[in-house]
């Protein structure tokens, strides 16, 4: 078994927390979700697109965004839902460009389904804007080669996990997850790092990707 | 008294680390709860769970609470049915006597705390005193469709806090400060909760005259109209037709509750001549309330308005496949066809019930789905994270905080 490789630098696990901050926006029409969509908080679309990840964590695989799952359960325009919830997060490397894409399938829809626009929803079941207000804290654990990253993989909260794989790259646009850049730049390992950025981090429960995240890892060791 | 690590084994050690590095940027600040009771009402009971968990984890947390006479009392009493949507006249008399009660308390009660945490209406013009300090009015009440006037009067007092917190997305108004939602949460180590033996859970149904081995629907929520118990048999009946199962309808009714008399009768009266329609008025007695629910096979809340609809939880925390109204906070708990099945009508609470009791693998896995969805979401842990979080805001307006 060759020696593994210790970094200088360790990697440093933070963990991300969140509290749910109501913005008092609210829609009852696909029209008014469309035009919020456009001016809410970076932070709004963020939250909207990401909190179904977090809460139902043991969905699997692909759970759909609050979008989707109004427009579609609420509205009944199932087509429209559908491709909200298809679209390729992980193509974005940022909110803008996330917000944009979730305003062009709407519009787009809307050109073809103008009827779509006529529907509204009761006053109980409205679509409520609400923002994600992140707390990154640093915890006590870290790692100076892969055997301890993988230990630590196994114990840290999946929060931590979240913040390292989601929030870091779209959020903070970091352009790659945190875990593949210190892979990289630390134990210069560029096979390694990018067979774990190659990963769609959408498509898996977290559990799962916590799971796959030790496996890969642990494959290299 | 319990012990924050007690809750490991039921969350993990992570989430406790959390909490605990949490309270660590919590050191040096003084938090002040106030209300207006310590015991009775849902309010009491989870600051008697949390002060202590708080002060566990290092989070210097003081109780305090307003005093105010019968006629004060009477006036809140009022303001708390109107904002949920009752009709009754409210006058400048009561608004007086409202203001005559808060003055004194403003002028007695210290209001110490770097965080000064205010929980109702009971003591929310305390807000005038403000100093320097951090202001939070906590909202434990469903203020979706608020009598306007009394409205308006509050919130001329909760413009002066900080940040405003609600449990439910839809309970939000328009204000000028923060506001942050942040649901309630049950306490996985309650009697109300707790696993049981099932010797326990089987002398319950026996005590009852329940059998265990034909299907149990089961209703917990107090004989009260908007929790539709007329609608539950009515939905037990159409079922009954194709399945032969059992109806449980428990709950307490105040004794100063006139129409929780008159409803319980009319309950009785619906249920007369069917063995199987068991209608229980329990006293407070949490671990039969507990054992009902384990012992059942599907698990109804047919309300027709919910401040939050913490059964929901507890059903959905033992596991069990849930139909429940789509109203107040139920679909934060129910994600339809996930971790259970919202309806609308009785029709529909019908359907689902019988699409239960016929697939028992299904209601497996919604009920699987839902005890995650518990654990992750709305148990105590969750809760005491969010309070700290919710602290830290105070003294960090950005969305990113890097603590």
């Amino acid at each position: 078994m060759a020696e593994l490789i210790r970094a200088k630098e360790p990697f440093r696990f933070s963990t991300r927390l969140h509290l749910s901050e109501l913005t008092g926006m609210r829609a009852a029409t696909l029209g008014q979700l469309l035009e919020l969509i456009k001016v809410v908080p970076g932070a709004s679309i963020y939250h909207h697109t990401h909190r179904f990840l977090q809460q139902h964590q043991y969905l699997s695989p692909e759970p759909p965004n609050d979008f989707a799952f109004w427009v579609g359960g609420i509205l009944g325009e199932n087509e429209l839902a559908e491709r909200l919830a298809s679209i390729d997060t992980i193509q974005y490397s940022s909110i803008r460009e996330l917000r944009e894409k979730i305003v062009a399938t709407i519009e787009e829809y809307l050109e073809g389904n103008a009827m779509a626009k006529l529907k509204f929803s009761r006053s109980e079941e409205e679509f409520h804007f609400i923002k994600s207000v992140s707390f990154i804290l640093p915890t006590n654990y870290q790692a100076y080669d892969l055997k301890e990253f993988a230990e630590v993989l196994k114990k840290i909260t999946i929060d931590s996990i979240y913040f390292h794989v989601f929030e870091s790259r779209l959020r903070l646009e970091k352009k790659t997850n945190d875990f593949s850049y210190w892979v990289e730049t630390s134990l210069g390992d560029g096979k390694l790092a990018n067979e774990i950025a190659k990963l769609d981090p959408y498509t898996y429960t977290l559990e799962n990707l916590r799971k796959t995240l030790i496996r890969i890892i642990e494959k290299r060791i | 008294m319990i012990q924050i690590d007690e809750y490991t084994p039921i969350v993990g050690q992570s989430v406790i680390d959390d909490l605990k590095l949490l309270a660590e940027k919590l050191k040096g600040r003084t938090v002040q709860h106030i209300n207006s009771t310590s015991v009775g009402g849902g309010v009491a009971e989870i600051l008697n769970r949390m002060v202590p968990l708080l002060r566990e984890l290092g989070v210097d947390t003081k109780w305090d609470l307003i005093k105010g006479g019968e006629q004060f009392f009477e006036v809140t009493k009022k303001f708390h049915n109107v904002l949920h949507g009752r009709k009754e006249e409210v006058s400048q008399r009561d608004f007086d006597i409202f203001m005559e009660t808060s003055s004194k308390n403003i002028e007695e009660i210290n209001t110490y705390g770097d965080i000064v945490f205010v929980h109702d209406p009971q003591p929310i013009a305390l807000v005038k005193k403000r100093g320097n300090n951090k202001w939070i009015w906590r909202c434990h009440i469903d203020v979706s469709n608020p009598h306007q006037k009394v409205w308006d009067f509050l919130k001329d007092f909760i413009i002066q806090y900080d940040s405003a917190v609600f449990s439910a997305p839809g309970f939000s108004q328009k204000l000028p400060i923060r506001q942050f939602l942040i649901s309630p949460s049950i306490d996985p180590l309650s009697d109300k909760n707790k696993d049981l033996p099932q010797e326990t859970i089987d002398a319950v149904l026996n005590k009852y005259g329940i059998v265990p081995d034909k299907p149990i629907i089961t209703q917990i929520s107090r004989f009260d109209r908007l929790k539709d118990p007329l609608g539950v048999i009515e939905a037990y009946r159409q079922v009954k037709r194709y399945i032969d199962c059992q109806l449980i309808l428990a709950g307490g009714a105040a004794s100063d509750d006139p129409e929780g008399i008159q409803v319980l009768e009319e309950v009785m009266a619906r249920a007369k001549g069917d063995p199987d329609a068991h209608i229980l008025l329990l006293p407070q007695n949490d671990i039969e309330v507990n054992a009902l629910q384990r012992a059942s096979t599907v698990i109804l809340q047919k309300s027709l308005k919910e401040g939050f609809g913490l059964t929901v939880a507890e059903a959905l925390w033992k596991a069990k496949p849930v139909v429940a109204s789509h109203v107040g906070g139920i679909p934060l708990q129910v994600k339809h066809k996930y971790s259970g099945l919202l309806c609308r009508s009785v029709e529909g609470a019908a359907f689902a019930i019988k699409q239960l009791l016929n697939s028992p693998e299904y209601s497996r896995r919604l009920g699987e789905n839902g005890k995650e969805h518990i654990r992750n979401n709305f148990l105590l842990t969750r809760h005491l994270r969010d309070y700290m979080l919710l602290f830290l805001s105070l003294y960090h307006p950005e969305d990113v905080v890097n603590l």
